[in-house]
């Protein structure tokens, strides 16, 4: 079958993207649509003193302007982190109250403080500005390290120190007795610098209350709407969930970003019941950098030991991550249980520990981004190695192999239960193609030209697929993490897809069609993928953390069983046969050795006509299912960069960049290289341009594209991209998941390629011009010193 | 104001304040909303339409601006409804886009650049290609296979 499991299918989607036809949130308009704006607190840290909307009030268009203490009294919840973690001591974590509106206090540049409603935009624009809020400046700190500080400003009443949680996983003991006995150790300090995560399409809701008929709607630009209407309803207060309907339409990336249910959505849908108005917000993009989560932002201590032989005995961490100002939806999962559970990397390690501080700062709240703690993990342990090995005076690569784990399954001391891999082969793979032998002579070609070229490794292993919904329950998780899918297959034999998942540019629509089309033996265009709309899916858990394909996928497979199972009951009704004896190919069911068939619409239209299937069978062909994962998956696999230093300018080049990935089972091979391509390009932004930069006072200097250092195509390289993969035992298409790996395993490799290449393992990202330069400088001293 | 242009071959004309931007002429009082706005600054190309021929980042210009301008917008791009411009059949046969976002700007730059460098006789290198799209931001494709399309779109273009 050509549009089958590995067939490189063209996109479904493509056509009304490419015409400018594809439906964002911001380019749909309901009647008596009114506009948002909100007044947002200019001040990092500063208590509400007084707020005056007369002013605001009497301006031409306004319909309204509300407020925190108004959105309080109508009885809307706080906004909540989904994912419960306990301290080494027992206790749970300290969250703050985050009200959608600030009611007493505001704790970020950007904080919302009112919204104003009015008849355009550009007149909600200039009421927000004719609000007069009156603040009491206080006390800022903006650094995780600083605000855990003695005396540091308090940001919230319950987290004395302004520590939400202090977080252990591993044996103490044990790890610090095998690094006392190391031959060697290496230590590190290491920062994760803080990331904006930019898709191209800002927020956006349109809210709409319908009083007739006490019902609301929202379209809203997020990666899981069934998500956002459970949190909608069950916390927030907005409306019950059969009187709520979320559409998330067409969606311009995500990238983690739009997980989450932010205070304008909710606060747009109170507004809507508010002012009789539909109520529309689009973000600006100085809007987005200061509202819109954050990712990363640690800063860690890290030992691994060795011994003699370069096997490593143990690995001990400490981190701080800073989590903003409010605690977001699924922030405490990122620092903990999509971090330190990956510190094992690819390496059988005995002994391991972690401790981690979450600490609250006047700065944006920080979530998942692209690969959400696997990155932090990843660069911890991949910087460690690397550094290691050139302390020990070994190859980088045959220290990492000497420590492969190569039988599964392989408990980690810190949960994680590998199922499956080969890493060498990973390996192999990448050092081929990026001829790593030929190294030497292009370094010698670079050092004629003056300049300074370096090769880096990274080989990195995450966790997808999530998760085992009793498993992360145990954890703390506040959700299950399973996924739903329909398959209705139409009298006519063409059929619908109604999935949980969400695409946002992941090319479901496509991809998802192909399994489909692979088990009933069907043209992709006789199929068509249904999501983002929970008036149409039953329910969800949406898209992130690469679990679209393993879970999500896992789903309409269990379905696609229970309607074979139907099919081929009817056909064999019909046929008079066995139903063992039943085949699906070529658009048919047949009686397998025989000339009998039914074409594969006259089985659907047999269901629905139900004049002739098994005494007692329901009529109609549509089945679904809830597939609940059987253990996380591991994608892993080998990158290798390459880069050359001007050593004049510090300017540097990536001018190879190979990635070899282990993906289990790849649907459609064009998507997938789409997603590394992708994620190493957002990896390499955050390895040498990316940085969301605060001042003291906590204004961020980066928000806005003339300030924070979007990749650029001439920033980048053609990346070259492979595959030697394993299947996952885990699930039944053996897939494991390819969104984040790029953004996972990029940033190490380009590090450790520029720090090989200036001789100075002291840069940290982003490598800009003025770092790398800096950190020459520092060499050349001590070469003259010397 | 009344401000009157030509938009994808057809007459129109608006009342609107005179502080109306291009971008919001195009996509809020004319509905065509294939031409995006991704930012504030003029960075991010999203909004690229051409002016009498040339690509112009529509959030950066009045509307009052382009009075009496001929205004090519992605939704114009092709001959006919039933048909693609040879850029549009190259992003998707490159699988030149992700979540779509950034695309119509990106074509709308692609087939300016490709243009220019044919009418100057220029040969379009991926060195070219790559400097050309200093105004444009796409956030998921990495830019590999934009390029790819870009170079496949100007070689089809050539043989259209």
């Amino acid at each position: 079958m050509s549009e089958g499991i590995g067939a490189r299918v063209l996109r479904k989607e493509d056509k009304r993207f490419i015409t400018g036809k594809g439906r964002y949130t911001d380019d749909i308009i309901e009647s008596n649509q009114a506009y948002a704006a909100f007044v947002r607190s200019p001040h990092a840290h500063a208590r509400i003193v007084s707020l005056d909307a007369s002013a605001a009030l009497a301006m031409e268009g306004v319909e309204t302007v509300l407020t925190g203490p108004e959105l309080v009294a109508d009885g809307i919840g706080n906004i909540i982190c989904g994912w419960g973690i306990t301290s080494k001591d027992g206790t749970p974590m300290n969250m703050g109250a985050w009200s959608a509106l600030a009611t007493e206090k505001a704790r970020y540049v950007g904080d919302a403080v009112a919204i104003v409603v009015a008849d355009t935009k550009s007149q909600a624009k200039l009421a927000a500005e004719a609000v007069v809020v009156n603040y009491e400046e206080l006390p800022v700190v903006v650094g995780a390290v600083e605000a855990l500080a003695p005396g540091a400003p308090q940001i919230h009443d319950n987290a004395p120190g302004n520590l939400i949680f202090d977080w252990e996983i591993g044996d103490l003991a044990p790890t610090d007795a095998a690094l006392a006995s190391a031959a060697h150790v290496t230590e590190m300090a290491i920062t994760n610098n803080r990331l904006a995560p930019n898709p191209m399409e800002p927020r956006s809701a349109i809210a709409t209350f319908n009083e007739a008929e006490d019902h609301y709607t929202l379209y809203t630009t997020s990666q899981n709407p069934h998500v956002a209407r459970l949190v909608l309803s069950a916390f927030y207060n907005v409306a019950p969930e059969h009187k709520l309907r979320v559409i998330a339409p067409d969606v311009g990336g995500g990238f983690g970003s739009k997980i989450y249910i932010y205070p304008e959505e909710i606060v747009c849908l109170w507004a809507s019941m508010k002012s009789g108005r539909s109520v529309k917000w689009t973000s600006d993009r100085t809007e987005a950098f200061l509202t819109d989560a954050h990712g990363r932002d640690h800063v860690s201590t890290a030992k691994i030991g060795f011994d003699n032989d370069g096997k490593i005995v143990g690995l001990k961490v400490n981190t701080k991550a800073n989590f903003g100002a409010y605690m977001s939806l699924f922030s405490s999962a990122v620092p903990t249980y999509l971090y330190a559970t990956l510190l094992s990397g690819q390496y059988d390690i005995a002994n391991i520990y972690c401790d981690v501080q979450a600490v609250y700062t006047n700065t944006v709240p920080v979530d998942a981004y692209r690969g959400a703690g696997r990155p932090e993990a990843c660069y911890v342990v991949e910087r460690l190695m690397e550094t290691a090995a050139r302390e020990m005076g070994m190859d980088p690569a045959e220290l990492r192999a000497k420590n492969f784990v190569r039988s599964f399954p392989h408990q980690t001391p810190v949960i994680m239960a590998y199922d499956s891999g080969d890493f060498d082969a990973n390996l192999k793979q990448a050092q081929a193609a990026a001829d790593v032998a030929g190294f030497a002579g292009r370094k010698a070609e670079a050092a004629s030209r003056g300049k300074l070229r370096g090769m880096g490794y990274s080989n990195y292993i995450e966790a997808c697929g999530i998760a085992p919904s009793a498993a992360v329950g145990s954890l703390g998780a506040g959700v299950g993490l399973w996924e739903s899918a329909e398959v209705r297959v139409n009298p006519v034999g063409t059929i619908e897809i109604l999935t949980g998942s969400h695409s946002h540019g992941q090319g479901h629509e496509t991809t998802f069609a192909q399994i489909v089309a692979e088990r009933f033996d069907l043209p992709t265009e006789n199929i068509q993928i249904v999501h983002g709309d929970t008036d149409k899916v039953q329910f969800g858990m949406g898209t992130y953390g690469s679990r679209s394909g393993a879970v999500g996928m896992s789903a309409i497979v269990k379905a696609m069983d229970k309607v074979e199972a139907k099919v081929k009951k009817i056909a064999a009704h019909v046929l008079e046969a066995g139903e063992d004896d039943i085949v699906i190919e070529g658009g048919a069911v047949k009686v397998a050795g025989t000339d009998k068939q039914m074409l594969w619409h006259e089985v659907g239209l047999a269901a629905y006509t139900a004049h002739n299937i098994p005494e007692g069978m329901e009529p109609g062909l549509k089945e679904s299912a809830f597939y609940d994962p059987t253990n996380f998956t591991f994608p892993a696999g080998c990158y290798i960069c390459e880069v050359e230093v001007d050593p004049e300018t510090g300017v540097t080049e990536v001018v190879q960049f190979v990635a070899s990935d282990d993906f289990g089972t790849i649907i459609n091979p064009m998507i997938v290289e789409g997603q590394v391509h992708g994620g190493i390009a957002q990896g390499i932004g955050q390895a040498m341009l990316e940085n969301v930069v605060y001042d003291a006072a906590g204004q961020q200097l980066s928000a806005s594209y003339m300030d924070y250092a979007m990749p650029r195509a001439d920033d980048l390289p053609n990346y070259s991209v492979h595959h030697a993969s394993t299947t996952c035992p885990g699930n039944p298409l053996g897939m494991k998941g390819c969104g984040e790996a790029g953004a996972i395993g990029s940033p190490p490799a380009v590090i450790n390629a520029i720090t090989d290449a200036i001789g100075n393992n002291n840069l940290s990202m982003p490598a800009t011009p003025a770092a790398v330069w800096a950190a020459l400088q520092d060499v050349s001293q001590k070469l003259a010193a010397e | 104001m009344k401000i009157a242009m030509t938009v994808n071959g057809k007459s129109v004309s608006r009342d609107v304040e005179g502080n109306t931007l291009l971008v919001e002429y195009i996509r809020d009082h004319l509905r065509l909303t294939g031409t995006h706005v991704g930012c504030d600054t003029s960075q991010c190309g999203a909004c690229v339409v051409h002016v009498d021929g040339k690509a112009m980042k529509s959030c950066t210009m009045l509307a009052a601006s382009a009075e009496g301008a001929a205004v090519t917008t992605v939704e114009g791009l092709a001959k006919s409804k039933d048909d693609l411009h040879p850029m549009q059949v190259a992003f998707k046969e490159n699988h030149g886009l992700q979540c779509g976002f950034c695309t119509p700007g990106m074509i709308m730059t692609a087939t300016d650049m490709v243009a220019r460098y044919q009418a100057e006789g220029k040969i379009l290198t991926e060195d070219n290609i790559r400097h050309e799209l200093e105004g444009n931001i796409c956030r998921c494709t990495g830019y590999h296979n934009i390029v790819k399309s870009i170079a496949d779109g100007a070689s089809k273009m050539t043989s259209a």
